[in-house]
């Protein structure tokens, strides 16, 4: 998506700033709509389809964390509040005002945006640990408001029923018509990322990521530009906890804890910040990893520990993991899993010719 | 050498006024008490010995540094207290003596960002991105093209500027400046750290942008020979004071300076 190549001439500037400048590039992209738009559905079940989705809604969620942390430099512990902001503005709609979704989606994003923006406003006087306390404190904020308002929350253990998404008359209740109503909404949130990055907001975001005073210096409003990267990231996490609550049919502020926000930071890291697929790398690494441990233990773990044992450990288990990962990835390769995936693509650009 | 400013009417108000502006760091008296009046399309030089106060007055006047005294005036309007931003979009550009480019970044992307005052495209439109930003986009690239050209720069126009060497760099950093078609550009020691080659061909750049878009250019440099030979006048500054001013003969001629400066060369001397 972001490399050039010799030897493909371009003969125009608009063929110069395309998405995708190499052939290579557009026969991968093709090949992989093959894969996740007729494969996938075709051999996995329900089960593996309902993992599918939750990997499509991270993707989502992922991608609006990079923006902010990735090409922003900015840090966020709130992800997941601000995906139960969209998540209860959006089931509130739903159920009490009869919305349909393509109204429910776009005003979840709008609402934790709002919220997110608000959030921001520290990051213009600190930075680094300092912002990452206080948006912790939001998360916390957030969390203990909407357990607390029965205005927002619904009352009943802060849980709302959501009914399923109805699109041209139909009700979608299986998980293969889930995914490709969730697939929609990841390509346009993939397409809009690379077109915010490519273009004059995401340049400016990357200005100041990486030279602060030079971004100011050629005219780049550094707190106003802090807002916007705080407000995109979470519209993205906003969106992402509605199509969550229509994945789940409830909301509920549980599925969004401080837990949450950390798995995000986990996945972009992992798979590498401030790269275009990076966030698509983590979301299923993230999401996979401890459903294969669960699998594992489940299998095997019986041999060398007993049942209560195994139930304690699985939880805490993940968070190391996730834990380890994280300083493996920050310290032995900041570049996380899109690296790798580099590495076989670079392979495969010359291919069969290795030289 | 300038002399195609001598037709202007002499009493046209200055381009950029400093007035008795005052930047204390501490003890330090960094910028004391000093005002200026630059021309419309001039060539100013700021000379003086190290740590004189030179960048200091380029970081006041680009909006770093917050003066405690003093006002600052560019085009009519008060600028003393302005974001550097805010700056940037009046017209005044600058570049840095110790390079501030994104180095992450090719040098094509490095002077589109130079183009950001001059481009509309919001969050909306570059989300969507086909439609206005793209047009945008593509005119601007244009404009930065043109820039390359001119500062012989198109062959490394896909290069990280990390990977280029130091005064390719610098150069670099001037076509930043540029795209932003700036009315007054800031220049600390553009020729810093350059060979001879590469000193002769800034200081034509700089002529060629002076001449070629009646940019006023307010230079910061070292090197006596280039700034005798390109500058429409000179000020010099020591220990943050303003010692003289003038056209480039008198302020050669001046006692004061010789003085400033034999007597930094009598320390240099003296500590080597
Ligand atoms: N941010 C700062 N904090 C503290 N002191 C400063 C700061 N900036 C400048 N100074 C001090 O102000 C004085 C002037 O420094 P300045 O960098 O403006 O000099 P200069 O003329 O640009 O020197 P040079 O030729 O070495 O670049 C010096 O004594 C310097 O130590
Ligand atoms: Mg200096």
């Amino acid at each position: 998506m972001f490399y050039r190549e010799s030897g493909v001439f371009k003969t125009s500037y608009a063929a110069d700033t395309a998405l995708m400048p190499l052939p290579n590039t557009r026969i991968g992209a093709a090949l992989a709509g093959v894969i996740f738009l007729a494969v996938l559905p075709m051999v996995f079940g329900e089960y593996g389809m309902s993992i599918c989705n939750l990997i499509l809604i991270a993707i989502v969620g992922a991608i609006g964390l990079n923006i902010l942390v990735g090409y922003t430099d900015q840090v966020s512990l709130g992800h997941g509040a601000f995906m139960s902001v969209g998540a209860y503005a959006a089931a509130n709609l739903v159920v009490r005002m009869d919305m349909p979704f393509w109204v429910a989606i776009p005003a979840g994003g709008v609402m934790a945006a709002f919220i997110g923006t608000l959030v921001g406003i520290p990051s213009l006087r600190i930075k680094g640990l300092y912002l990452a306390i206080t948006t912790l404190a939001a998360q916390l904020i957030i969390e203990w408001t909407i357990n607390h308002v029965p205005a927002i929350s619904g009352g009943a253990q802060s849980t709302i029923l959501m009914p399923p998404p109805e699109v041209f008359g139909v009700v979608l209740k299986f998980q293969w018509q889930i995914y490709f109503f969730l697939m929609v909404f990841v390509i346009i949130a993939m397409v809009g990322a690379a077109n915010l990055i490519r273009s004059r907001i995401g340049r400016a975001f990357i200005a100041i990521r990486d030279q602060d005073i030079a971004a100011e210096i050629i005219g780049i409003n550094i707190a106003r530009y802090k807002l916007y990267a705080f407000a995109i990231s979470s519209f993205y996490a906003g969106v992402a906890g509605v199509l969550y609550t229509y994945y789940l049919g409830i909301a509920n502020y549980e599925q969004f804890q401080l837990t949450v926000s950390i798995d995000f930071l986990a996945m972009i890291i992992i798979g590498g910040l401030g790269s275009p697929l990076g966030p698509v790398f983590g979301a299923i690494f993230v999401t996979l990893l401890p459903i294969l441990v669960r699998r594992f233990l489940e299998t095997f773990g019986g041999y060398f520990m007993d049942y209560s044992t195994l139930a304690a450990t699985i939880p805490s288990l993940r968070l190391a993991i996730f834990g380890s990962l994280i300083i493996f990835f920050l310290v032995v390769e900041p570049e996380g899993l899109n690296r790798l995936w580099r590495k076989v693509r670079n392979y495969f650009r010359t291919w069969p010719f290795s030289y | 050498m300038g002399d195609h400013h001598v037709s202007m009417p002499a009493d046209i108000l200055p381009h950029l006024t400093v007035d008795a502006v005052e930047k204390r760091f501490g003890g330090v008296v960094a910028v004391d008490n000093i005002s200026l009046a630059i021309r419309r399309g001039e060539i100013r030089s700021i000379i003086g010995p190290n740590g004189a106060g030179k960048t200091s007055l380029l970081n006041t006047i680009s909006g770093f540094y917050r003066p405690e005294k003093g006002s600052i005036r560019f085009e009519g309007h008060d600028i003393t207290h302005a974001r550097p931003s805010e700056i940037a979009e009046r017209g005044i550009a600058r570049t840095f003596q110790n390079i501030a480019l994104f180095a992450g970044m090719t040098v094509l992307d490095n002077l589109m960002l130079g183009r950001h005052v001059h481009m509309r495209a919001g969050v909306l439109a570059s989300f969507v991105y086909w439609g206005m930003a793209q047009r945008e986009e593509l005119a601007h690239r244009i404009r930065v093209e043109e820039i390359l050209d001119f500062l012989e720069l198109q062959d490394i126009r896909k290069q990280f500027t990390s990977a280029l060497p130091y005064g390719m760099r610098k150069r670099v950093e001037l076509g930043r400046a540029l795209a932003l078609e700036p009315k007054l550009m800031l220049l600390d020691e553009p020729m810093g750290g350059m060979n001879q080659g590469e000193k002769e061909d800034m200081a034509r750049f700089v002529q060629d942008v002076n001449q070629k878009f009646g940019t006023t250019i307010v230079l910061i440099e070292h090197d006596m020979a280039v700034v005798m030979d390109i500058s429409d006048s000179v000020t010099v500054l020591d220990r943050g004071r303003k010692i003289a001013e003038g056209t480039p003969d008198e302020v050669q001629r001046n006692p004061a300076v010789i003085e400033a400066y034999l007597g930094a060369g009598h320390q240099a001397g003296a500590a080597a």
